[in-house]
């Protein structure tokens, strides 16, 4: 028996059908069609399918389609405005912030729950926000300089 | 390229141009691709790492209306006759069939053994209970000792070793056997006054993308078949699928999809064949993911490794002799970087006298794949220990101790040819002057340092370049982009056009759209395909000067091309690329240029990393405190991404180093298979990775590229290995660096 869930997506109302054991991950990408977020494990422990759930940083994947009922969800699609990227998306582009691009999605929606949270991080501190986030292909070191840089320029224009 | 050369483009650090679409999540992945009417593929595994399977029975499956299709090695009713024809890859390419489905033995712990599909996955999975096995269990083999004792179980009744002295006359778990050697090895060694002898080894590792394979497949009987997939190189999966499924390449189309890491492990084929018998039966579209699990217990992983090292030096530092024995797990198949591995070893090092004997030897582990610099990090990371502590004893620095004997132009490979010009020297020279290497040793901290060599290859490649009639363009390629490489595609052919980076989308076409590429690895694609951008845009020039010489009535000789601009060298007239594509129609049709090359000239990549390590005493825990790679490019067309592939492949050896291992039970069976027990580095491990690019232009690259992408997996294991050994003033013999292990030997001590 599917429940029948309302909830809202990056602003926008949505419903949709699930089963009670599928996760939110299972939602957003195969019935949804938002591929945006991504699946590395589906048990928590790469952090690419990174949503903020009610202003909370999750893993979707450790997250039932059901506990979406009332919530207000973001995803990664949601984070830059129309064709205008954030900050955190420039700043991941100018610094080269990723090779093969899998856990960027994930890392963007990290780095602006972080920043939300923490305007000024230490880089101790960002390394430690975002140790949830795995990333094989840049040994970090370009992510944390991007992380860095968009919080000083988020800063300024605040 | 004995001048530095100005450059517009080259050099800078441009935005990717797939860049937006990889920062909003529009970009599509392997599992990302759903269609009308598409079902789901799962995979029934091996819960036994060595059995024979006496039975399997698929009839309860079979009569369930949740299962549209199923598939078992049977499936492949053609593999001997297709292997027949391929000659001397029959071996290779039944391997490749019974490693997607066990063909009568199941050979490691999750071994694939059949396949169903279902109109969800849930279902899939759920209907794999319906197939019933029953299994002979037999002793598992899981290490070298074991594998190559005298009463090991055989995983293979028909393997006897290849590249003996005397042909084997008995089935044997060791593959094959092969010997490099050059001088006089006795001599050599006779020579020294101090030799280090010493065994190390390392674990199997993971090359750990952060995307499980996956794929969507759409049989069609009256025109190729669409195989959607994450691949580092999708005209081998069509070769691959086409051998297996007994098909013309025309009949099988290829789609890469944007690929979510794979570091030489995205080069086999696993779910497509299966996902195609499926789709084929079912007449849908079917859709296959591996999980974590799937992926640490069925692909890849990379050898576990046995090596004994021998070197000899005399006292001022001269090494006369150096010597080695690898052993290479290959897991249940034929196959390890053994190879390559006996060929890497002693490269960095211009030595007389070298004799290398290499063991490929079979496990009941998941068949290896390659992984960055395939069966160098473990060979190298042998003899870069044992060079440390030769360097110790006679008391020298280890950079001058490598400075007097380091490899360069017209050294005498083991493996064959001369050296060209290389970057070693110019590398150990910015090692000497880095900032890294000048700062104090801090307190309770360990400093190491190794160098690191790989080929690099060239071959194959195909590109089209078609201008628009605004002089915009597209780059047609096909050699799928892992870390950035449309970026640096892009950049080389607006050098040569004269134009801006953006005003050319590179894309990577599918099989249809393409000719053939080789598959991307050996770190290539900046080159080889690199050439061939650059060879199309060149072409391009030619048909441009052409048209604005028809346009002014002179021949084309009498015109110049200079950045984006022809010039009538008879009188003052210019044309813009842009204004001789807008009269395109009026002087002969649209401008294409396209080059098919084979790639020769690849130029070797050297390394060298330092490493300092502070180690916790009480549990053994280990910090990297500070990190800095330094490394050959050639040429670095984006320093950027040529610094995220030293600083990536810097933290793989990072991990390999310290955490990273397979771990099994007695029984065989993986008890680590996820990311939280298979620890790969996180953010809040490391420090920054300082990187250092050294360019040594390769003269055979029309911009002098040499490789980057593999060559920084290799010195770190040594770095962190002698940082470590530092650290606690006791010797490394094995990977990983772990805390269990470093307590121990700090136990040990006391």
């Amino acid at each position: 028996m599917k429940s029948h869930i309302s909830t809202t997506i990056n602003g926008d109302s949505v419903e949709f059908l699930c089963d009670p054991s599928q996760t939110l991950l299972q939602v957003l990408r195969n019935d949804l069609g938002m591929t945006g977020t991504k699946e590395g494990c589906g048990s928590g422990d790469c952090g690419a399918c990174s949503v903020i759930l009610d202003g909370e940083l999750v893993c979707a994947c450790l997250v039932l389609g059901v506990e979406a009922q009332d919530a207000a969800i973001e995803t990664v699609e949601g984070v830059a405005a129309h064709d205008q990227l954030h900050v955190i998306q420039e700043k991941f582009l100018e610094h080269a912030a990723l090779q093969c691009g899998i856990c960027t999605p994930g890392l963007i929606v990290s780095t602006k729950a972080l920043l939300e949270e923490n305007p000024s991080p230490t880089e101790e501190e960002a390394r430690y926000f975002l140790a949830g986030n795995l990333c094989r292909c840049t040994g970090y070191d370009k992510i944390i300089k991007a992380v860095m840089d968009a919080a000083a320029t988020m800063r300024q224009g605040a | 390229m004995s001048e530095a050369r100005e450059f517009k483009h080259i050099g800078q650090r441009t935005i990717r141009p797939d860049g937006f679409d990889k920062v909003t999540g529009k970009a599509n992945y392997g599992a990302d691709l759903s269609l009308p009417g598409m079902i789901w593929g799962a995979i029934l595994r091996s819960p036994h790492a060595h059995a024979n399977i006496k039975k399997l029975d698929v009839s309860r499956a079979q009569a369930s209306p949740d299962v549209l299709a199923i598939a078992t090695f049977e499936d492949f009713p053609s593999v001997n006759a297709a292997a027949q024809r391929n000659g001397s890859q029959r071996k290779d390419l039944m391997d490749t069939a019974c490693n997607i489905f066990a063909n009568q033995k199941v050979l490691y712990h999750g071994h694939a053994v059949a396949a169903i599909a279902a109109r969800s996955q849930a279902a899939a999975i759920a209907a794999l209970d319906l197939i019933d096995v029953e299994y002979e269990v037999l002793t598992p083999v899981l290490n070298i000792n074991d594998a190559i004792s005298a009463d090991a179980p055989i995983l293979h009744e028909t393997m006897m070793t290849q590249g003996l002295a005397e042909p084997a006359t008995e089935a044997s778990n060791v593959s094959a056997r092969m010997e490099l050697k050059k001088g006089d090895i006795e001599a050599g060694f006779a020579a020294a006054d101090v030799i280090v002898e010493r065994a190390y080894d390392t674990p199997t590792v993971h090359q750990g993308y952060i995307e499980p394979h996956a794929t969507t497949v759409v049989f069609n009987d009256n025109g190729p078949s669409m195989i959607w997939c994450p691949t580092q190189g999708h005209f081998d999966v069509r070769a691959r699928v086409a051998q297996l499924m007994n098909l013309e390449l025309g009949q099988i189309k290829v789609v890469a999809s944007e690929i979510g890491g794979g570091f030489g492990g995205k080069t086999t084929v696993y779910l497509e064949p299966v996902a195609l018998i499926l789709s084929k039966k079912s007449g849908r579209p079917v859709k296959m993911e591996m999980s974590r699990g799937d992926v640490f217990r069925a692909s890849g992983p990379a050898s576990a490794s046995q090596s004994r090292i021998k070197i000899g030096a005399k006292m001022d530092g001269t090494i006369t002799a150096m010597q080695a024995t690898l052993h290479y797990e290959a897991g249940a198949f034929q196959g390890s970087p053994m190879g390559p591995g006996c060929m890497t070893v002693f490269t960095p090092y211009d030595v007389e006298n070298l004799y290398v004997e290499g063991f490929d030897v079979v496990v009941n582990k998941p068949k290896v794949a390659a992984y960055r610099a395939p069966g160098a990090p473990q060979s190298e990371f042998a003899a870069e220990m044992a060079v440390n502590e030769l360097a110790k004893k006679i008391g020298m620095d280890p950079i001058e101790f490598r400075l007097k004997n380091a490899a360069k132009e017209g050294t005498q490979t083991i493996y064959g040819p001369k050296l060209k010009v290389v970057g070693l020297v110019a590398c150990l020279e910015a090692a000497k002057s880095s900032p890294h290497y000048n700062a104090p040793i801090p307190e309770n901290v360990g400093r190491g340092l190794a160098a690191g060599f790989w080929f690099n290859i060239g071959g194959q490649s195909s590109v089209i370049i078609n201008l628009n009639p605004d002089g915009t363009g597209t780059i047609i390629e096909g050699s799928p982009d892992i870390g950035g490489s449309r970026a640096s595609m892009q950049m080389m052919a607006a050098e040569i056009l004269g134009v801006a980076p953006s005003s050319l989308n590179p894309i990577v076409a599918d099989t249809e759209h393409v000719a053939y590429n080789q598959t991307t690895g050996g770190s290539r694609t900046t080159f080889a395909t690199g050439m061939a951008v650059v060879e199309a845009a060149e072409d391009i020039v030619e048909q441009l000067k052409a048209r604005a010489a028809a346009m002014w009535n002179v021949t084309a000789e009498q015109v110049d091309f200079t950045d984006g601009v022809a010039h009538n060298l008879s009188g003052e007239d210019q044309l813009t690329l842009a204004e001789i594509c807008a009269s395109a129609e009026k002087t002969g049709g649209q401008i294409s240029g396209r080059a098919n090359i084979n790639a020769r000239g690849a130029g070797p990549s050297f390394a060298v990393h330092i490493c300092d390590i502070k180690v916790d005493k009480e549990t053994g825990k280990t910090d990297v405190v500070r990190y800095t790679a330094i490394q050959d490019a050639g040429k670095a067309i984006h320093p950027s991404y040529v610094e995220g592939q030293f600083q990536g492949g810097a933290v793989q050896g990072i991990g390999w180093a310290l955490n990273e291992e397979y771990v099994y039970s007695k029984d065989g069976i993986m008890e680590n298979a996820g990311f939280l027990d298979y620890r790969i580095p996180l953010a809040s491990d490391l420090p920054e990775i300082e990187a250092i690019i050294v360019e040594v232009p390769n003269s055979f690259h029309p911009f002098g590229v040499r490789g980057v992408g593999e060559t920084g997996i290799i010195p770190p294991l040594a770095a962190v290995g002698t940082a470590v050994a530092e650290a606690i003033g006791q010797p490394i013999s094995s990977l990983p660096c772990s805390p269990p292990k470093i307590l121990k030997l700090l136990m040990a001590a006391h």
